[in-house]
């Protein structure tokens, strides 16, 4: 038993990080022609709504609900001291939850049911379906049955997580904790290293530059100007280039 | 004055012939890969039509380019705030059935079908799936008109057309039509370089060219939205968007682009125009019926001192700055003001002008009695029985106008936001160069005929002449003058040349292999 904890509670979590970050490094400064969300809309564009839809915003808000929870476990007890704002915390979240799974069950049936994308469905997109099935499964389980999660996540999980990124890992707490929540806890690493060999790169690459950058972009082989002024060193005006 | 150099081009529509040699030159090097196959970077369509991909041209449908709506100029389906929060599902994205499903015959049933008792046949095949299917669509399905009730009548250029006018355009006596070529306009306000969420479209600073970069492009499809041509396509198969990139390797060693070069018609020219950036902004909030006036006004004259300082400050090559001043662009937009912009209405500032239609449109079908010339006939032969008179002659010309073949209405909702008189103006320059013509070389019409109607299209004879030669007999050089790129300077500034020696210029070193 020792040996399986340590395994997937300290030796997965090193495994999944350095991949994760090794491997999204790597592909995006050299593979930048693999990274994209490989939108399958253009070869069917009306059953992807009801699962492109209720799957992302409900991984949006839990992503960032469980980010949240790792770097403000305070805040989040201080929220939850009163039941009322608990509640409404822990059924926010489980509708998330919901959403999230009804959209992957939708992404999945239509892309094992509908002829012209199975051409664009490869093996890896098999596997994190089932992943990201699982996953969300026992998170809306472990809501259920171990009530209340927002708790005592930021009480026992949250300690866990730091003593895994100051490399002085702890599982003597979690090594306690019901199996199903174990494996919540192996299924997002797992997800985790998949992230570099999978679509999911994808989120990475979230466009947030788009909100500041000006509409139109003009792009110059060579200074504009500096190419005419011929005491100016090249190497000062380096351009651009593609 | 922020001077800019601009590679544009002309279409001149009174010569294509429809032979679609445009489209299999681009497809041949550029889209015939999986995932492009239903891509058609440069198509030709028939006019009235629906074109490619079906009524591209209604944006009450696709929702492509810029809307003016309360003096503010935004894209009208995509955007800052639309394309972050669509990004998961594109409500406005055409799907591949709005072009068609690209497909190949199993040829080698042909050959390697056992002895039986009926011919093999070729069944058609998707080119997605791989399955058998039945063709429902297809490149230049609606060519020459066939399927006209399907296709010619839901042309959405016939808006505003009165229904009797429609029923003229469709009545088999006065059937008419012309093709319509078209390719990316490489835009001065590109609504997919403004759509695209990881800035992977840009603008090229020295020729204009709009391109989007593969190692960039994330799939987030908001650029074919957003292009009212719907000239960015999304590749199924790569997950990358792709549009024309005016064969700029091409551009860059001094050689036409393939679909202008290999174009049977010649009715393609390319050359430089010189524009003023600072005007961009101020043109595309301007008013429908000031829009072409200004988008024209932009060019710059490359003969002005004022303007060749202006662009010399700004780093045009002196070699650019001459190619303008030949540029066969530049007299046929500016000069003659004989082309116009394609849909100006979508607020792209598109850099490909055409040159509208003279004929068939302009010939006129009179009710003429012709039981006289029947009664001549051999009563065996098929006898004349019709009372029609296709008329092309130039008597009657400026009335004749009025009674063309084609509603004006029509070309004018196509090539000037509405205003039929700028279509008229266009047409009275045609007419007039080949009446002058005709004198130069008949001699059966009058000098002060010729005259009077150079007068009134508002032509010098220098003009008409200048007109009819790069019309008719233009030679290669004439009809593309394409400065050097300087892409030496590029990579100098980059790298040392030594360095570089034997592998610059050859861009993309990776495989184009599809992402896990
Ligand atoms: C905010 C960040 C994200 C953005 C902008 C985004 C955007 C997209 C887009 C545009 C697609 C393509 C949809 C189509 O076929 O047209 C997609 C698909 C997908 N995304 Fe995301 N996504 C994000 C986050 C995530 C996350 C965090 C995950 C998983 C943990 C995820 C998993 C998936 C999966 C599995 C698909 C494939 C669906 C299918 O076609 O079968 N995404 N995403
Ligand atoms: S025609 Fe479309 S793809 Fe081409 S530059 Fe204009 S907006 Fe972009
Ligand atoms: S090659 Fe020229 S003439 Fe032929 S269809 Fe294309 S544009 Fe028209």
């Amino acid at each position: 038993m020792d040996a399986l904890n340590n395994f997937f509670l300290i030796a997965l979590p090193y495994i999944a990080l350095a991949l994760f970050l090794v491997g999204s490094i790597y592909r995006y400064t050299y593979k930048g022609f693999q990274v994209s969300s490989l939108s399958s809309q253009f070869l069917e564009g009306r059953r992807l709504f009801f699962g492109s839809v209720p799957f992302h915003w409900g991984v949006f808000f839990l992503f960032f609900g469980h980010l949240f929870a790792f770097l403000f476990p305070k805040s989040v007890l201080a929220w939850n001291s009163i039941p009322l704002r608990l509640m409404i915390l822990e059924i926010t979240a489980f509708i998330f939850g919901i959403s999230m799974l009804i959209g992957l069950i939708n992404h999945f049936v239509r892309r094992y049911t509908t002829p012209r994308l199975r051409s664009v469905t490869n093996k890896m997109d098999f596997v994190i379906y089932i992943v990201l099935i699982t996953q969300t499964f026992f998170g809306l389980w472990i809501a259920y049955n171990f009530r209340w999660g927002s708790s005592w996540f930021s009480t026992l999980l949250t300690p866990y997580l730091y003593s895994i990124f100051k490399l002085e890992p702890d599982i003597s707490a979690v090594a306690l904790l019901p199996w199903a929540v174990k494996i919540h806890i192996i299924g997002a690493f797992t997800i985790i290293a998949l992230i570099p060999f999978s679509r999911m790169i994808h989120f990475l690459v979230y466009p947030l530059n788009y909100l500041w950058r000006p509409y139109q972009q003009v792009r110059w082989n060579w200074g504009k100007t500096s190419v005419r002024a011929p005491r100016t060193p090249w190497s000062l005006h380096r351009p651009k280039n593609n | 004055m922020d001077v800019r150099s601009q590679i544009s081009m002309v279409f001149h529509l009174d010569k294509c012939i429809g032979c679609h040699t445009c489209s299999v030159a681009c497809k041949n090097i550029w889209t015939d890969r999986k995932g492009a196959e239903y891509m058609w970077w440069n198509n030709v369509e028939t006019k009235p039509g629906t074109g490619y991909p079906t009524k591209w041209e209604d944006q009450e449908i696709y929702k492509g380019g810029w809307q003016k709506k309360n003096g503010e100029v935004s894209l009208r389906g995509a955007g800052k705030r639309r394309g972050l929060t669509n990004i998961f599902y594109n409500p406005n994205l055409p799907v591949i059935d709005d072009y068609y499903e690209p497909f190949t015959y199993k040829y080698l049933d042909l050959i390697e079908s056992p002895e039986g008792e009926v011919q093999p046949t070729a069944r058609p095949v998707s080119l997605i799936t791989g399955e058998p299917i039945d063709i429902k669509m297809g490149p230049n399905w609606d060519d020459d008109l066939s399927g006209t009730p399907d296709y010619g009548r839901n042309d959405p250029n016939l808006q505003n057309l009165s229904a009797a006018e429609q029923e003229v355009m469709f009545q088999l006596e006065k059937m008419a039509f012309f093709y319509l070529p078209r390719i990316c306009n490489h835009c001065l306000n590109p609504a997919c370089v403004a759509s695209c969420p990881s800035g992977a479209i840009y603008k090229r600073g020295e020729d204009g060219v709009v391109l989007i970069n593969q190692e960039v492009c994330r799939a987030w499809r908001m650029c074919v939205t957003a292009c009212p041509y719907k000239k960015s396509y999304y590749n199924w198969h790569t997950g990358k968007s792709e549009k024309c990139i005016l064969c700029f390797p091409r551009l860059e060693a001094g050689l036409a682009p393939a679909c202008m070069h290999s174009c049977v018609g010649r009715i393609r020219y390319l050359g430089v125009l010189l524009y003023d950036a600072d005007k961009i902004k101020e043109t595309v909030h301007l008013d429908d019926n000031q829009l072409i006036d200004a988008h024209r006004d932009m060019i710059l004259d490359p003969f002005d001192e004022e303007v060749i300082r202006a662009a010399k400050m700004n780093g045009i090559a002196d070699s650019t700055i001459h190619a303008a001043q030949f540029s066969p662009v530049y007299k046929y937009v500016k000069e003659w003001k004989l082309a116009l912009p394609l849909h100006a209405e979508y607020r792209t500032l598109p850099m490909l002008f055409y040159v509208p239609p003279l004929l068939p449109v302009m010939a006129s079908l009179k009710q003429v009695d012709n039981t006289e010339d029947s009664k001549k006939m051999n009563p065996i032969a098929k006898y004349w029985d019709d009372n029609w008179l296709y008329d092309t002659s130039t008597e009657e010309l400026w009335g004749s106008l009025d009674q063309v073949r084609f509603p004006m209405k029509y070309l004018a909702n196509m090539l000037s936001i509405g205003d039929e008189e700028k279509i008229k103006d266009k047409w009275k320059k045609l007419m007039a160069v080949r009446i002058h013509r005709r004198r130069v070389t008949v001699g059966d019409v009058s000098q002060e005929k010729a005259d009077s109607v150079l007068r009134d299209a508002g032509l010098t004879a220098d003009q008409a002449d200048g007109i009819f030669y790069l019309t008719a007999l233009a030679k290669f050089e004439d009809r593309f003058v394409i400065p050097p790129a300087h892409r030496e300077q590029a990579i100098e500034m980059l790298d040392f040349t030594g360095d570089v020696k034997g592998s610059t210029g050859f861009g993309i070193k990776s495989k184009l292999k599809r992402g896990i």
